[in-house]
């Protein structure tokens, strides 16, 4: 299954802010763990994911660092700032309100979601 | 398969990935080290789960996915990087940065010793507003000695080319100051002002070879100190402007206050904020060199047909008047500039032009130039030939008709080399190579007016 586009979009602030919030990373492993997390569900364009993070950066949300990882490269690792943390609340207040919707809206589907064509409207 | 063939492949396609990243102007090199470690990690996960190198780094590549989507993303978050800056201050370029620093510190230096060395003879009581004389001829000697100073250090040149080049200078002083030792002369005062003029022409030509390091001999070398010659211009010019802009506030706010600054403005800001600015703007240049594109041909594009069509308006108007040219003092000195600016004009265009493209509107804009120019230039000849035994060989005189005849050989000849290429018969860097092999006779001329017209002229 693969998640639209605008959802991705969407989402790769919360999903970022929050594993960054367990512990500092860097580019790869950040998607490394969006992919655990997901069970392979939400792919990412790799490079996608640095433009994202120097949009964090310049809002202040994260910081980062350079350091020579233990390949020997040197690496830019991400750190949550606390505008980041408070940001990270407030994302999580929205998408806990628009998941709680939408729980709403499916449970009062009544029939199971239609996996055949809809009829147009007016026929 | 040999491990170690393999692992030199691989860096291949690395370096490749990592040019091809580089040309893209949002993307700067942080982020192409960024990218890089993650194609890295990713390559070596594909190939713990056993896939070859090169099928792992075909996947990694895929993944990173589009590059021109990529890049414009990066371009959507940082797009001040469309707007090519010229970072002065030492940025986070790591090992870059820090040699940047070096040479900023350097610059500066050596702008502060050049505006020092301009108020050093007032300790040996040689002061601006009572010997100018002094300061016209030397002016050149403060500034330039430390110019190729910078590009000495810069380029590492070898003892051999520096103590060449320390001669130069000394010698420089030397014919500057040596005839026009007994002051007070009247007749000292025309060839003065030669030697003011003419002596920086003659050091540019000492500046151009340090600065081209051991590439003087070549024409790339030559070419690239042509147009290192005219960006510095165009800073030096719009260093100047601030420095108005600075001046006016400076004065305006002071004499607020009931102080008047212009005694300090004369005597200090002014000659030493104008020495010191040519190191600065020549530093600015260096330093902008791969960053900013050149100004020179952008204005050559804009000023060679506008002066073309006034050259032609001016051409036709008088063959259609029949009016003669109205023999003035300055006339020769009129054409002269004309010609230099010609000349730049002409330089500029084909330090901008691949030689390898074929000829278009534009080239023929330029042979229109130059011959309508040349043509301009023959009628102030003629003119000026046909009264010169009336009014005599002055020193002004025969360094503006010198300077004339040498402009007026390479442009002729420039126009015949242009000519044969835009025929097809003939290549564009057979036109380049005269350009840059014509430089050397500029600077013999203005040597000679300095060492020769002296004692030729002389009391």
């Amino acid at each position: 299954m693969d998640i639209n586009k605008d959802l991705v979009a969407a989402s790769s602030t919360p999903l970022v802010l929050a594993i960054l919030a367990d512990e500092d990373s860097y580019g790869y492993a950040i998607l490394r763990r969006v992919r655990e997390l997901s069970g392979g569900r939400m792919q990412w364009t790799d490079g996608m994911l640095y433009p994202v993070l120097h949009r964090l950066e310049r809002l202040g949300y994260i910081e980062a660092r350079r350091e020579v990882s233990e390949s020997g490269r040197r690496r830019k690792y991400y750190r949550i700032t606390a505008r980041g943390r408070t940001q990270l609340a407030e994302e999580r207040r929205q998408w806990q309100a628009v998941d709680a919707t939408l729980r709403e809206v499916w449970s009062a589907l009544s029939c199971p979601l239609p996996t055949r064509r809809l009829l147009p409207q007016g026929a | 398969m040999a491990a170690p063939d393999c692992a030199i492949r691989i860096e291949e396609q690395f370096e490749r990935w990592r040019s091809y990243l580089r040309r893209r102007r949002a993307i700067h090199d942080s982020d192409v080290e960024e990218l890089e470690d993650h194609l890295r990690e990713q390559v070596s996960a594909l190939v713990d789960a056993g896939l070859s190198d090169d099928e792992a780094f075909l996947v990694a590549v895929k993944r990173m996915g589009n590059l021109d989507a990529l890049s414009r993303e990066f371009a959507r978050e940082h797009s001040e990087r469309l707007w090519k800056q010229l970072v002065v201050a030492p940025g986070a370029t790591g090992e870059r940065g820090a040699s940047a620093g070096n040479e900023a510190a350097v610059a500066f230096c050596l702008a502060g010793i050049a505006a020092v060395a301009v108020k050093a003879p007032e300790l040996f009581g040689l002061r601006l507003d009572e010997d100018p004389g002094f300061y016209a001829r030397n002016l050149s000697l403060f500034v330039l000695p430390l110019l190729t100073g910078y590009f000495v250090w810069k380029r590492r040149s070898d003892p051999a080319t520096r103590r060449w080049l320390a001669a130069a200078f000394v010698a420089a002083a030397v014919f500057a100051n040596v005839y026009s030792l007994p002051p007070g002369i009247s007749s000292g005062e025309y060839t003065e002002l030669l030697t003011a003029m003419h002596l920086p022409i003659a050091l540019w030509l000492v500046v151009g070879i340090a600065y081209a390091g051991g590439r003087w001999g070549e024409v790339g070398g030559r070419m690239d100190f042509v147009r290192f010659s005219g960006e510095l211009f165009i800073y030096y010019v719009l260093i100047a402007l601030g420095g108005v802009v600075l001046t006016g506030f400076m004065m305006a706010m002071f004499q607020a206050i009931g102080i008047d600054t212009e005694p300090f403005f004369v005597r200090w800001m002014l000659p030493s904020g104008a020495l010191g600015a040519v190191v600065i703007a020549s530093w600015l240049v260096e330093a902008k060199q791969s960053v900013i594109e050149n100004m020179a041909p952008v204005l050559t594009r804009l000023f060679t047909p506008l002066f073309a069509i006034v050259l032609l308006a001016f051409l036709a108007t008088m063959t259609w008047t029949g009016r003669g040219l109205d023999f003035q003092r300055d006339i020769l000195i009129a054409f002269d500039l004309l010609l230099v600016i010609v000349l730049g004009l002409l330089l500029y265009a084909i330090s901008a032009r691949d030689a390898q493209t074929p000829a278009d509107a534009f080239d023929v804009m330029q042979v229109v130039l130059v011959i309508s120019a040349l043509l301009a230039d023959a009628v102030a000849l003629w003119a000026i030939a046909a009264r010169i035994s009336e009014f005599g060989f002055t020193p002004n005189r025969v360094a503006a008709l010198g300077e004339n005849l040498i402009l007026l050989v390479n442009l002729a000849w420039s126009a015949v080399l242009y000519l044969r290429f835009l025929r097809g018969r003939g290549s564009f860097a057979s036109l380049e190579r005269w350009q840059t092999a014509y430089l050397p006779v500029y600077a013999g001329w203005a040597a000679i007016v300095v060492i020769l017209f002296p004692p030729l002229f002389g009391p």
